[in-house]
C-alpha cells in the first residue's frame, strides 16, 4: 500500500508539471489583455508604463519559469515563514495579481473560509439528502417515492443554478424578505444573534447548491443499491432469516457505498473550485467569484494560479479516492 | 411631580437638540454596493473607477470637483486662481496653501512634503503610475514651507487643476509610502490596501475584490462629520442585483453604476424603496468613421493606414447620410432610458465647451437617400443595395460584445439597409477590442472595419487633451505599434493649428469658443465622429439615505462626509 502511494505521488510530479505548462500557456495565449481594464482616458504612454510595471512584456517562457518557481518555492516558503516566523522567503517576489497588485495567495487565503462554509455545507447537505433518497428509491423501485425522487433529481440536475438562485432571491429576499440576497463576508460569529444571521444568509445559496449536488449523488446511490440488491449474497442473507433492516442497511448499503464514496471524494475538489455561478448570484465572493473576476479582468497570474491549484487538488483527491477504495473494499489490494 | 416632568422635558429637549446638531458617527452604519468590487485602495496603481472611487473616501487632494464641475478646496485653504495670485500671470506656476492643522488619520501632521512625495511617487519611471497624466507637464514641485506647495510647469498651463485635484490624484502620506517607490510599488500590499489618509473615513479591513470596511476618521478636519460611524463597501454580482438590493430589498443604502434597461428601471422605482439618481458627464457613445481603407485585400501593415484612403467614407456626403439615417431617440429609449440622452456632440459638457449642435437629432431618411443619390451611389442593378462604378456600398460595422451595443447595431443596420447600404455586423469581446494588443487584428485602434462603435469621455472638466487626440500625428499605425488615439485617421491641418491655439489660450470664454469649434469640425462639419448617445451615470440611493449628490465630474462618493440617515 505504502509503495503504491509513493509510486503514485512520484508519478503525479510529471503529470502536474505538464498540467502547469498547459494551463499557463493556454491562459497566456488566449486573446485579451489586461490593458482592456485601463480606461480609455489614460494616455497610451501611461498605459504602456503600467503594463511594463506588471511584467506583461517579458517573454512567455521567462514568465512561466518565474511563476513556477514562485508557486513551488517562494509561496510554500512564505507559508512556512508565516507559521514559524522564519525569514526564508524574505525579499523574494511572490505571485502578484494584475488586478489588486497584491499576492494571489493572500486573496486565496482570504477567500477559502466563505467558500468552505457555503460550498462545503452545501456539499455535506447534498450528500446527507442524496444517500437516504438513493437507498429508499432503490429499495422501493418504481414506487411513487422513487418516481418523485427521479423527478426531483431531474429538476435539480437540469435547471441551472443561476435560475434557481435568482428565483429564490425574488421569492425569499424581495417578496417575503426572509433572507438577505447579499452574503456578508465580514460577519463574525460571536453570539447567537450573529450565528442566526450567518445561518440566514447561508440558507439560499446552500439550498440551491445542495439540490444540485443531491440530484447527481442520489442517482449514483440508487443505481449502486439496485445492482447489489439483486446479488446472490442478498438472497442468502434473506434466506438465513435476517431482518430486512439488517439486509438493506448492513449488507447492501455497505457494498453499495464503495463506488459512491469514490464519487464523493472525487467531487471534493469542486468545493474548492467554488461554485462560480452560485457565488456570483449570492455575492458570496469565494474562490469561484475570484476566478471569474480574474478571467474578466485578464488577471493572468490569478487565473493561472487558481487553475493550477484546482489541478493539484484533483490529482490529490484522485489518489485519495483510489486509496479509499482499497481500504473499503477488501477485494482490492494494491501492490 | 411637576419638577420631575420639567426636568424630563429639559432632558428630552437636550437630546433632541444634540440630534439636530450633527455629530460624528451619530448615524451608525451605511452600506454601499459596488458590483465591481474595489481591488486596491491606491488610485496611483489602478485607474479603474471602482478603485479610484473607493479610495476617495480615504485619500483626498488639495481640491475636488463639485457636481457642477467647479473646483472647490479640500485640503487647500482656497482654490488658487490668477485673480487671487495663486496662479502666476504667465500661467506657468500654481501655489497651493494647505489648511493649517490638518492631520492624517494616524494623527501625524499633513505637510507640503507629502504632496511633493506624491509627485515623486507617481513620476517614478518604474512605478507604472496609472495617473501619470495628471502630473504631465510639471517641471518641478517646491515646498518653501510646511504648508506651501509650488508647482512649476514646463510652459503656460491654462488648466492648472490637474495634479492634486479630484479623486484621481490625491495626496498620499510620505511616511507610509516612502519605501514603495518605483518597482517596489506593488510589493507594498499593506500600504496599497490600507492607505493612511485625510478623508472622512479610514480602512479597518480590506478584503480585495470583496469588501471594504471603514470607520469614521477620528482626525477628520470637520469635527461634526461624517455622520456615519462605519461604512461597508461590498462588491460582487451585477448591476441588476445591485439595483435590486437598494430599490427592492432595501439591504443597501447606495449602489454604484446600476445601469439597467429602461423597463427594469421603471419596475424598481415602483417598489418605492429608493430613487435612481442620474447625472450627465462627458461619456458619449459614438460611431467612428474610418478614413482609411480596411480592405482585407491590402497587404498586412497597410490595411487601415493613411497609405490607402477609404474608397467611399472619405466622401462627406456618405458620412452625413449615414448619420442622418439614425434615430438617436429610439436608441436612447431602447438602451438607456433616463440614463441617456441623444447628442450630436463629441464634447457634450461642461456647458462652456458644449456646442449647440442639434441638427442630427431628427432622423431624415429621405434626405439621406437624396444625399447618397447626389454622391453618385444609386441602386443600378435593383438588388436594394446602392452601387457606384461596380462597387457596392457595403459596410463592416464593429463594436464590443455587450447587449446594448448589439441592440444598437441591429437598429442602425436596419436604418442603413433602408437607405440602401449593406451592413455586416461584427462584435468582439471587450477584453480583445479594448486590449490594445498590436498583434491582434480586432482592437479598436487597428480598426479593420469601416465604422466602429464605442464610448469615450475625458477626465475632469477640461476637454483639451481629449480634442488633441485627433491630431494628425496621433494616427495609429504599424510604425507606432498601433498606439495612438486618432482612431478615425482624421487629419486636418486647420484642426491641428486650432488645437495648438487652444493650448496657449488662458481666457475661459475663448477656450470654450475654440473647443466648440473643434467639436464641430469633428462632428457636424465633417461627420468623422457620429455621436449617438450622451450616456449618464445611473446609481441607486435608498430613501433613508440623505445628502447624496451625484457628481459626474469627480468620484460618486465625493461628499460621503455629508451623507446622513433620514429619520
Amino acid at each position: 500500500m505504502l509503495t503504491y502511494i509513493i509510486r503514485r505521488l512520484l508519478l503525479a510530479i510529471p503529470t502536474l508539471l505538464l498540467i502547469s505548462l498547459v494551463i499557463f500557456f493556454l491562459v497566456d495565449l488566449a486573446p485579451g489583455s489586461p490593458a482592456s481594464e485601463i480606461p480609455l482616458t489614460v494616455p497610451a504612454e501611461v498605459r504602456a508604463k503600467i503594463l511594463e510595471s506588471m511584467g506583461v512584456n517579458d517573454p512567455v517562457y521567462v514568465r512561466y519559469l518565474l511563476w513556477l518557481k514562485q508557486f513551488v518555492w517562494v509561496e510554500p516558503m512564505n507559508l512556512i515563514d508565516h507559521w514559524f516566523g522564519t525569514t526564508f522567503a524574505e525579499g523574494q517576489q511572490r505571485i502578484i495579481s494584475y488586478q489588486t497588485r497584491g499576492p494571489v495567495f493572500d486573496i486565496i487565503v482570504q477567500r477559502i473560509p466563505q467558500t468552505m462554509t457555503v460550498i462545503g455545507t452545501a456539499y455535506i447537505v447534498g450528500v446527507l439528502i442524496a444517500i437516504p433518497i438513493g437507498i429508499y428509491s432503490a429499495y422501493r423501485q418504481y414506487s411513487w417515492f422513487d418516481q418523485a425522487g427521479t423527478f426531483v433529481a431531474m429538476v435539480g440536475f437540469s435547471v441551472p443554478t443561476f435560475f434557481t438562485g435568482v428565483l429564490l432571491i425574488v421569492i425569499f429576499a424581495v417578496k417575503l424578505q426572509w433572507f438577505p440576497s447579499i452574503y456578508d463576508t465580514t460577519l463574525k460569529i460571536t453570539d447567537w444573534a450573529s450565528f442566526m444571521k450567518q445561518v440566514k444568509q447561508m440558507v439560499m445559496p446552500v439550498t440551491v447548491l445542495a439540490l444540485f449536488n443531491a440530484a447527481t449523488l442520489s442517482r449514483y446511490m440508487r443505481s449502486s443499491m439496485l445492482e447489489n440488491l439483486g446479488q446472490d449474497y442478498v438472497r442468502t442473507a434473506r434466506a438465513k432469516g435476517m431482518s430486512e433492516r439488517t439486509v438493506v442497511l448492513k449488507h447492501v448499503l455497505r457494498n453499495s457505498l464503495i463506488p459512491v464514496v469514490t464519487v464523493i471524494a472525487l467531487g471534493i475538489p469542486s468545493i474548492f473550485g467554488g461554485a462560480i455561478i452560485t457565488e456570483q448570484v449570492f455575492k458570496v465572493n469565494g474562490l469561484g467569484a475570484a476566478l471569474i473576476g480574474a478571467i474578466h479582468a485578464n488577471d493572468l497570474p490569478t487565473v493561472q494560479t487558481l487553475a493550477f491549484i484546482f489541478a493539484v487538488l484533483i490529482v490529490t483527491f484522485n489518489l485519495i479516492a483510489d486509496v479509499l477504495y482499497g481500504l473499503l473494499d477488501p477485494r482490492i489490494r494494491y501492490a | 411631580m411637576k419638577l420631575r416632568s420639567a426636568l424630563l422635558g429639559a432632558a428630552a429637549f437636550t437630546a433632541l437638540a444634540s440630534a439636530a446638531w450633527a455629530e460624528r458617527g451619530a448615524d451608525g452604519h451605511v452600506n454601499v454596493l459596488y458590483w465591481q468590487a474595489p481591488s486596491i485602495l491606491n488610485p496611483y496603481l489602478s485607474s479603474g473607477t471602482k478603485d479610484v472611487e473607493a479610495s476617495s473616501l480615504i485619500l483626498e487632494g488639495m481640491a475636488g470637483f463639485n457636481e457642477k464641475g467647479e473646483v472647490f478646496p479640500r485640503l487647500a485653504e482656497s482654490v488658487p486662481t490668477v485673480d487671487n495670485g495663486g496662479v502666476s500671470a504667465d500661467l506657468t506656476q500654481i501655489t497651493w496653501k494647505l489648511k493649517p492643522g490638518l492631520l492624517w488619520s494616524d494623527g501625524t501632521p499633513v505637510t507640503s512634503a507629502d504632496a511633493a512625495f506624491t509627485y515623486e511617487y507617481c513620476k517614478h519611471p518604474e512605478g507604472g503610475c496609472a495617473q501619470a497624466a495628471r502630473f504631465e507637464g510639471i517641471k518641478s514641485i517646491e515646498t518653501p514651507d510646511d504648508l506651501t506647495v509650488v508647482i512649476t510647469f514646463d510652459g503656460p498651463k491654462p488648466n492648472p487643476y490637474q495634479a492634486f485635484v479630484g479623486g484621481t490624484s490625491p495626496i498620499i502620506q510620505k511616511a507610509q509610502f516612502a519605501n514603495c517607490l518605483g518597482a517596489a510599488a506593488s510589493t507594498c500590499t499593506d500600504q496599497n490596501f490600507g492607505p493612511i489618509g485625510t478623508g472622512p473615513f479610514r480602512v479597518t479591513e480590506f478584503k480585495t475584490n470583496d469588501t471594504v470596511s471603514l470607520e469614521a476618521n477620528p482626525n477628520y478636519r470637520d469635527a461634526a462629520k461624517p455622520a456615519f460611524a462605519t461604512m461597508t463597501i461590498k462588491g460582487g454580482g451585477d448591476a441588476e442585483a445591485a439595483a435590486r438590493a437598494v430599490m427592492e430589498t432595501g439591504e443597501f443604502d447606495y449602489a454604484w453604476n446600476t445601469q439597467i434597461n429602461p423597463d427594469m428601471q421603471a419596475q424598481m422605482i415602483a417598489a418605492g424603496k429608493g430613487t435612481l439618481l442620474n447625472g450627465f458627464g462627458t461619456l458619449v457613445e459614438r460611431i467612428e468613421m474610418n478614413m482609411t481603407d480596411p480592405s482585407p485585400d491590402l497587404p498586412e501593415g497597410e490595411r487601415s493606414t493613411t497609405k490607402h484612403p477609404h474608397p467611399f467614407l472619405t466622401d462627406i456626403r456618405v458620412r452625413k447620410a449615414l448619420s442622418m439615417a439614425i434615430d438617436r431617440q429610439v436608441l436612447v429609449d431602447v438602451g438607456y432610458g433616463n440614463a441617456g440622452r441623444p447628442t450630436c456632440n463629441l464634447v457634450p459638457a461642461p456647458e462652456l465647451y458644449a456646442s449647440d449642435n442639434t441638427e442630427c437629432l431628427t432622423q431624415d431618411m429621405e434626405g439621406a437617400k437624396a444625399l447618397l443619390d447626389e454622391a453618385g451611389w444609386t441602386d443600378s442593378d435593383g438588388d436594394g443595395i446602392r452601387d457606384k462604378d461596380g462597387k457596392k456600398l457595403s459596410i463592416l460595422y464593429q463594436t464590443s460584445t455587450n447587449p446594448v451595443r448589439q441592440d444598437f447595431q441591429a437598429l442602425i443596420k436596419g436604418w442603413w439597409n433602408e437607405v440602401g447600404v449593406e451592413v455586416e455586423l461584427k462584435n468582439i469581446d471587450a477584453s480583445v477590442y479594448f486590449g490594445g494588443d498590436a498583434g491582434s487584428p480586432d482592437t479598436f485602434q487597428k480598426f479593420y472595419a469601416d465604422v466602429e462603435m464605442y464610448a469615450n469621455n475625458f477626465d475632469g472638466t477640461d476637454p483639451e487633451p481629449y480634442l488633441a487626440q485627433y491630431l494628425c500625428d496621433k494616427i495609429p499605425g504599424p510604425d507606432n505599434q498601433w498606439q495612438g488615439e486618432n482612431i478615425n485617421r482624421f487629419c486636418d491641418p486647420a484642426y491641428d493649428a486650432l488645437v495648438k491655439e487652444l493650448a496657449t489660450t488662458a481666457d475661459m470664454a475663448k477656450r470654450g469658443e475654440i473647443a466648440k469649434k473643434l467639436n464641430d469640425m469633428l462632428t457636424k462639419d465633417s461627420y468623422t465622429v457620429v455621436a449617438l448617445v450622451d450616456r449618464g451615470r445611473l446609481s441607486a440611493a435608498s430613501n433613508t439615505l440623505g445628502g447624496v449628490v451625484l457628481n459626474t465630474w469627480d468620484t460618486e462618493l465625493w461628499n460621503a462626509q455629508d451623507w446622513f440617515r433620514v429619520k
